[in-house]
């Protein structure tokens, strides 16, 4: 067990290493650095910036230093928690993210609630009513939740809400609420407005989950031990939630590490077109407008959330499955 | 393999519709009836026009004229269609020059409106804020993007089937290390970092670079899976007493691959491949729909979508969503095909 735990913790931590190699790669890409934008957002102010200063700014921020020596020096300042100056903004990059982040995580996670919510119940349907009209319409949604990107989803769900109800679907909050500080009414408000962006992203890995739930449990089902359990006078559904449910439950726990870094991708271009306050928006702002260390903390940060979440998630795999606890006790 | 596969029904029509949309892809221009690019402002949004097939009881397609009249209120334009005007269409008309497959110059069109004055029009998905008749314009797209699901699917599969037969040959430390980076590049959400990689490309590249640079962007993650298969596969016919037999009989390394290996994992590579093929088109709809993957002129799906990005130009002009139709089609189809060619693969399955 310790062994397994030691593993998913070296590769997590080697996951957020990639993650700030590939996020400081973004900061870089494009032509230009920190001081050359912030000297052309000096002089479209009016200001001027000669070179010498500019040559000075360099050195104090350390870009005349070799790639890896920045990295670290950002690594560094990343770790005490500065992220730097949001140029458009000319604030601090965290002040700019702020409740941003946790609002896509908690889009994120409803989606993944609901995706077990729904695809527990229609996937045991699915297996024990195989071939019933029920399968058969759930194998259909199933396909078409696979077939409609997320954000084409939330286009049609728009329209349709403004043609037959007239009414504004997006947003996380109501228009009231929106500007207001944190208490159970604004929690409670974001709490309603959650269903719809958490269904929209849901819907796919709903999808995959029921596909996958019924063909482990018709697997389990045409098991020798349900045939005893059922021969011993067990009530149908004592037979099948006591054991083959719980057997074929595996895949829950494990596809949420996969799920999670897709659920956070959709969340980005469905917050777009939702026009939800999550770091969505604000990414594709910062870049466009080449605000390079906003857009590559988000990235960081969305990458070293998905990480940990994927962690939690193996934690409670191992707590679902006693397989693995013992697989490493050999 | 193949007879297996005929008994998947619906595995055959997903096949039938993929190679549907796969000759429009050859024979863009020539379903197209107006150049895609072709725009005017008289005829920015209008909504799609009906064919009507019939007209004095004989066979004669035709639409009608749209007359257009300044909302009195609001001060939009608004079209409505005019029964008094007909405007006949004809099949194999004449209308602007391409080269047919490439190479036949030609200038015969599927459908299009011939020896008409130059307001009779012919829209039939309506046109775009640009006035570009959006009927032609995605055929334009679904070139683009059926091509870069091909493209990026052959990057990613040159990358999975390298790494993941060493991966799967030498075993050891060396598979350790692959398994784990495919583990790290699966658990990192991908559309930000594509969202911050495409960014980067430098506005003044054109179309074809970006187009290129997109497809290796989008492969740079597709490709995991593939590597998983192909991985899978190689572990298990490694054991496989036929490939003992061969390296009893004295064949080399090399031999065995090509001769033994390949061609007995070759239709799981097809399954699979076509399974990648839709993730590629989603993620280059996605990126071209947040204006980041390719930008106009190039026309894609994802391009044609984002004029159709906020509530107001839908609840105005809802054809522009119809782009999304074909992509779910395209989609669909392709899964369809990928499982029955999956299932047609395994040969324990059934």
């Amino acid at each position: 067990m310790l062994t397994y735990l030691t593993r998913r913790l070296i590769l997590a931590v080697l996951t957020v290493w990639a993650v700030s190699v590939l996020s400081f790669v973004v900061i870089q890409l494009p032509p230009g650095d920190y001081i050359s934008s912030y000297i052309a957002q000096m002089s479209a102010s009016g200001s001027f910036v000669s070179a010498q200063e500019a040559e000075a700014l360099r050195q104090q921020y350390g870009l005349d230093k070799p790639m890896y020596v920045q990295y670290l020096r950002w690594m560094n300042l990343v770790v005490r928690g500065k992220f730097g100056m949001a140029l458009e903004w000319g604030r601090p990059v965290s002040e700019v993210i702020g409740d941003r982040l946790w609002l896509t995580m908690a889009v994120s996670i409803a989606a993944i609630i609901l995706t077990w919510v729904l695809a527990l119940p229609i996937g045991i349907y699915s297996a024990v009513r195989q071939y019933s009209i029920g399968d058969y319409l759930a194998t259909l949604i199933g396909f078409i939740g696979l077939a409609v990107p997320s954000f084409m989803l939330a286009l049609v769900l728009m329209y349709l809400g403004f043609k037959l109800f007239n009414a504004n679907v997006g947003g996380l909050f109501s228009d009231e609420l929106a500007q207001a500080p944190w208490g159970w009414a604004k929690t409670w408000d974001l709490i309603k407005h959650l269903p719809l962006p958490a269904a929209i992203l849901g819907l796919a890995g709903t999808a995959q989950l029921i596909r996958i739930m019924r063909a482990n449990l018709l697997d389990e089902l045409r098991r020798p031990y349900v045939v005893t359990a059922r021969a011993r006078g067990l009530s149908e559904w004592r037979v099948i939630l006591k054991y083959p449910v719980r057997v074929a439950l595996n895949p829950f726990a494990s596809t949420v590490g996969y799920l999670l870094p897709y659920v956070v991708s959709g969340s980005i271009i469905v917050s777009l077109v939702l026009g939800l306050p999550t770091v969505g928006p604000l990414l594709l702002r910062a870049l466009v407008a080449q605000d390079m260390f906003l857009a590559g903390t988000i990235v960081l940060l969305l990458g070293v959330m998905t990480v940990v979440g994927t962690f939690l998630s193996d934690l409670l795999l191992m707590w679902i499955d006693p397989r693995i606890r013992l697989e490493s006790r050999r | 393999m193949w007879w297996r596969f005929r008994r998947h029904k619906l595995a055959m029509v997903g096949t039938a519709v993929v190679l549907l949309f796969y000759g429009a892809v050859l024979f863009a221009d020539f379903l197209a009836y107006a150049d895609p690019s072709a725009s005017e402002a008289q005829r920015s949004l209008l909504p799609p026009q009906r064919i009507h097939w019939r007209l004095d009881g004989r066979l004669q397609p035709h639409v009608y004229g749209l007359a257009g009249k300044r909302d009195p209120t609001t001060f939009k334009r608004v079209y409505t269609p005019d029964p008094s005007q007909k405007v006949p269409v004809r099949f194999f008309a004449q209308g602007f020059e391409y080269r047919l497959l490439g190479v036949i110059p030609t200038t015969r069109h599927l459908i299009g409106v011939e020896g008409a004055r130059p307001e009779d029009t012919l829209f039939l998905l309506g046109t775009d804020e640009q006035g570009r008749d959006l009927w032609s314009r995605l055929m334009y797209g679904t070139r683009t993007s059926l091509t870069i699901g091909l493209v990026g699917v052959a990057f990613s599969l040159v990358l999975g089937v390298m790494l993941g037969g060493i991966s799967g040959l030498y075993g050891g430390a060396t598979d350790t290390v692959i398994q784990r980076v495919i583990e790290i590049v699966r658990s990192i959400p991908t559309i930000p970092l594509w969202m911050g990689l495409a960014a980067a490309l430098p506005n003044d590249w054109t179309v074809m670079q970006v187009y290129f640079a997109i497809t290796i962007i989008i492969s740079l993650v597709g490709w995991t899976e593939l590597a998983r298969v192909v991985r899978g596969r190689f572990l298990a016919l490694r054991e496989e007493d036929f490939v003992t037999a061969a390296e009893l009989a004295g064949s080399s390394q090399m031999r065995i691959i090509v001769h033994h290996l390949v061609p007995s994992f070759l239709s799981h590579i097809i399954a699979a491949t076509t399974l990648a093929i839709p993730a590629m088109i989603i993620s280059e709809t996605s990126l071209s729909f947040l204006g980041l993957g390719l930008r106009p002129p190039a026309i894609s799906w994802g391009v044609l979508l984002q004029q159709a990005q906020n509530i107001q130009a839908l609840a105005i002009s809802p054809w522009l969503l119809v782009s999304a139709v074909p992509v779910i089609i395209v989609i669909l189809a392709l899964n369809f095909m990928g499982d029955g060619l999956r299932d047609a693969a395994d040969p324990y399955g059934q």
